[in-house]
């Protein structure tokens, strides 16, 4: 048994702390989700330069990470650090899914991830799919030597400062299969590719992407043909690590936040937390983060498990952090009182970030009831 | 013990259902379903339709041009307006300084502020919290000090709803820093044009900016617009937060908040279903619903009591921390039946009128701010925990 961080991870975590801590402000961060692209070029650069995209990707893959313990430990510090560059979305979906399912060509472009020159967004989620990961609308015919893709992709976190996507379509069977689901990499400049770009709740940008009759080659097929869904199920449970990992570090933000407000508030005359019902409500949001932090730990640890074990540990993870976002951000807030209420407030951007982690990835009640179903299996 | 209204309710029920279907705007009662941003114009528009029926001012005597609605009218009134869809009155005219005035103004202030507050001539707001004051109210910093017939008053008001819209502010000030904290402190009406009044907008959570702050430097108020006696504000001022909770319960909203959620939890598919199917969902929704029946019966008895001639006390407290929780956890389903399109933030859907194609549903973006916006109501009026002291204090003898 040992909770320790490797020797190299902890000199990651370190540096990557001190990096953001540096460099990201609450201004930076509404600046970037206010611009066209969502996010901040230098900032991108520099996570390249200090191997923080190379950390998300295994040796074999030209980096020098990627096991469950690299995603949590560097997302926990995006987390705490409030970061919304979509690094999720490039490097443990995109990237984690060319390095799983892409020729030698197509594993080109891990490196350029890695490099930082070359974002891409993983457009699969749809108007109707919710949290149904095979539930895919959008289709792709067959022609010539290549494909026809026509469907509208939603919520494309990223896809405004990719040049390239990953599109799910169905090359057969019905809505909800899991056979006949097929990825292709498309360029965003491709005829019959359009992007409706906005902010997010939380910081970042997304778009929504409609595909009009949208021409590709057969290069463009990631892996084989109607057999995408391992590969996808896979990359979600990744992301889903990831995303639980950020979740616990704007958990930490705000709880020390919250502890220093509480110490520094005064009113009827003492420091609030003096009170000693803000300080059990507190003990108890300390108690839950650790929760949610060997919540992660577990998931982290069985990323590379048998499918059924890990799926559990997906579901079982994603449902305690929606648990205790929850709690964190409305105790947080309420503990802040009208400062919690304004968007100049740091805490604003870090409620609304940890709030919007039960929007993707499937939310508390249907990792509830996929984790009975699972455990039933 | 006996549920049902008397007939005589159930016919100025009837009166008060015909009325709105008569008068009430579509363009007003659309924008409040979907949750759109309302104007000043539309606040205004509303009153006048109200004031021209006499039922604008339900908390008032006849005597000044209110109803004169007993408790269980006024609740009635509450529930069908707000079923309807109707812009709820802007209440810091109405609900706050109107009954202050008309128990501790004198005459010419009657008079002269009463008419103008049915009229609409004045856009009221309210000049009570201070910052780094929040639920300490008696912490009053702003002073008002007499010179000649002016008082000049310098300090900051915060978290002042509305007063972007105002001309007029009813402000705490103080003007004795002698003995304890609530003696030193004066009711003054202040008009916002007056040199030295400053506006600048707070935006919250939700991205909106209906709270301000109220910057006041050497600002010259004349005397007359002092209301009742120097020093002796706190009492007024007491006296106008009991108005404040009135329809503290909020079971209007929160009854109009299930309905919206249950519209869109059979509006959105999860696992090739409707939402409101799923047995986790349905659970949730139907926990809720059960809290807001009991609840809307515990308010019920208070405003019997109300009407029997009991003036609530700490049982407001009561309504204010069950009714918020209920609000609130019917504002985090329908945020959580939103799914994945929560996430989108586009500003310009919320207006009305807005050509702006929502990037979701069309419920998306209102049900998902809702969420963040409300979580001021455990905050606002006194925060759910100084309530539940209030609680342990009047009604537990703790």
């Amino acid at each position: 048994m040992n909770f320790e961080l490797t020797e190299e991870r902890q000199m990651l975590q370190d540096g990557l702390r001190r990096y953001l801590s540096e460099s990201v402000t609450h201004e930076g961060l509404a600046a970037a989700t206010e611009s066209e692209a969502g996010h901040d070029v230098g900032l991108w650069a520099g996570l390249a330069e200090m191997g923080v995209i190379g950390a998300l990707f295994s040796e074999e893959d030209g980096g020098f990470g990627g096991a469950g313990f690299d995603l949590s430990l560097v997302f926990e510090e995006t987390g705490r650090a409030g970061l919304v560059e979509p690094l999720l979305d490039v490097g443990v979906l995109s990237g984690g899914l060319i390095a799983a399912l892409g020729n030698d060509t197509q594993r080109g472009l891990v490196d350029e991830i890695i490099g930082g020159a070359v974002q891409v967004a993983f457009a699969h989620g749809e108007p109707n799919s919710r949290y149904d990961l095979s539930r895919v609308e959008a289709t792709a015919k067959a022609q010539g030597d290549g494909y026809v893709l026509n469907g509208r992709k939603a919520v494309v976190v990223g896809a405004p400062s990719a040049q390239m996507l990953i599109v799910s379509a169905r090359t057969s069977g019905n809505a909800m299969d899991q056979d006949g689901i097929s990825l292709f990499l498309v360029p965003v400049g491709q005829d019959g590719v359009e992007m409706r770009s906005y902010p997010l709740n939380g910081g970042g940008r997304a778009a929504e992407v409609t595909l009009t009759d949208v021409t590709v080659g057969g290069d463009a097929l990631l892996g084989a043909e109607g057999q995408a869904f391992a590969a996808l199920e896979d990359a979600n449970a990744r992301a889903t690590c990831a995303i639980a990992a950020e979740a616990l570090g704007l958990m930490e933000t705000i709880k020390t936040l919250t502890t220093d407000y509480l110490s520094q508030r005064k009113q009827f005359g003492q420091p609030i937390g003096k009170f000693q019902v803000l300080q059990h409500r507190m003990a108890d949001v300390l108690i839950e983060i650790e929760q949610a932090r060997s919540a992660v730990i577990n998931l982290a640890g069985n990323l590379d498990g048998d499918r059924v074990e890990r799926e559990r540990h997906v579901s079982a993870t994603k449902n305690l952090i929606g648990r205790v976002a929850r709690q964190v951000v409305e105790e947080s807030i309420q503990m802040h009182g009208g400062i919690g209420m304004t968007q100049e407030y740091a805490l604003s951007h870090f409620a609304k970030r940890l709030t919007m982690v039960d929007h993707r990835f499937g939310d508390t009640d249907f990792h509830l009831e996929r984790f009975i179903r699972l455990s039933a299996a | 013990m006996d549920l049902s209204y008397t007939p005589e309710q159930l016919a100025f029920q009837d009166e008060v259902r015909s009325f709105l279907q008569d008068k009430l705007p579509a363009h007003l009662s659309d924008k409040v379903k979907g949750g759109k941003r309302l104007g000043k114009a539309d606040y205004e528009e509303w009153h006048a339709i109200l004031n021209e029926r006499g039922w604008l001012a339900a908390t008032w005597a006849p005597e000044y041009g209110g109803t004169g609605w007993d408790a269980v009218q006024r609740h009635i009134f509450e529930m069908e307006t707000t079923a309807a869809g109707a812009p709820r009155i802007v209440p810091f005219g109405l609900h706050m300084l109107g009954p202050v005035l008309q128990k501790f103004g004198n005459q010419q202030q009657k008079d002269y502020w009463l008419p103008r507050i049915l009229n609409g001539d004045d856009w009221w707001c309210q000049g009570y919290s201070e910052p780094g004051a929040g639920s300490d109210l008696a912490s009053v910093k702003t002073t008002a000090v007499r010179d000649g017939d002016h008082y000049v008053v310098n300090g900051q008001k915060t978290w002042t709803t509305l007063g972007q819209y105002a001309n007029m502010i009813f402000c705490l000030v103080r003007t004795s820093k002698e003995g304890k904290p609530q003696e030193g402190i004066s009711f003054l009406l202040v008009d916002m044009d007056t040199p030295g009044v400053e506006v600048r907008p707070i935006v919250l959570l939700d991205g909106e900016a209906e709270v301000n702050e109220v910057w006041f430097d050497n600002v010259r108020v004349p005397v007359e617009n002092l209301v009742g006696e120097e020093n002796k504000g706190w009492t007024y001022a007491k006296y106008l937060l009991t108005h404040e909770r009135t329809n503290i319960a909020g079971v209007g909203f929160a009854r109009q908040g299930l309905a919206n959620l249950r519209r869109i939890a059979g509006l959105e598919q999860s696992g090739g279903q409707p939402l409101i199917q799923n047995p986790f969902f349905a659970g949730r929704l139907a926990q809720v619903e059960i809290d807001l029946m009991a609840m809307a019966t515990t308010n019920l008895r208070v405003i019997a009591a109300a009407a029997a001639g009991n003036a609530p006390g700490a049982e407001s407290s009561m309504l204010k921390v069950k009714g918020t929780i209920i609000r609130q956890e019917i504002n985090a389903l329908t945020r959580q039946a939103i799914g994945p399109y929560a996430a989108p933030f586009v500003s310009e859907e919320l207006e009305a009128g807005s050509n702006a194609d929502p990037v979701g549903p069309e419920y998306a973006m209102a049900g998902t701010q809702a969420y963040f916006n409300n979580r001021k109501l455990s905050i606002y009026g006194g925060s759910n925990e100084v309530q539940r002291q209030i609680i342990s204090k009047a009604i537990l003898g703790l």
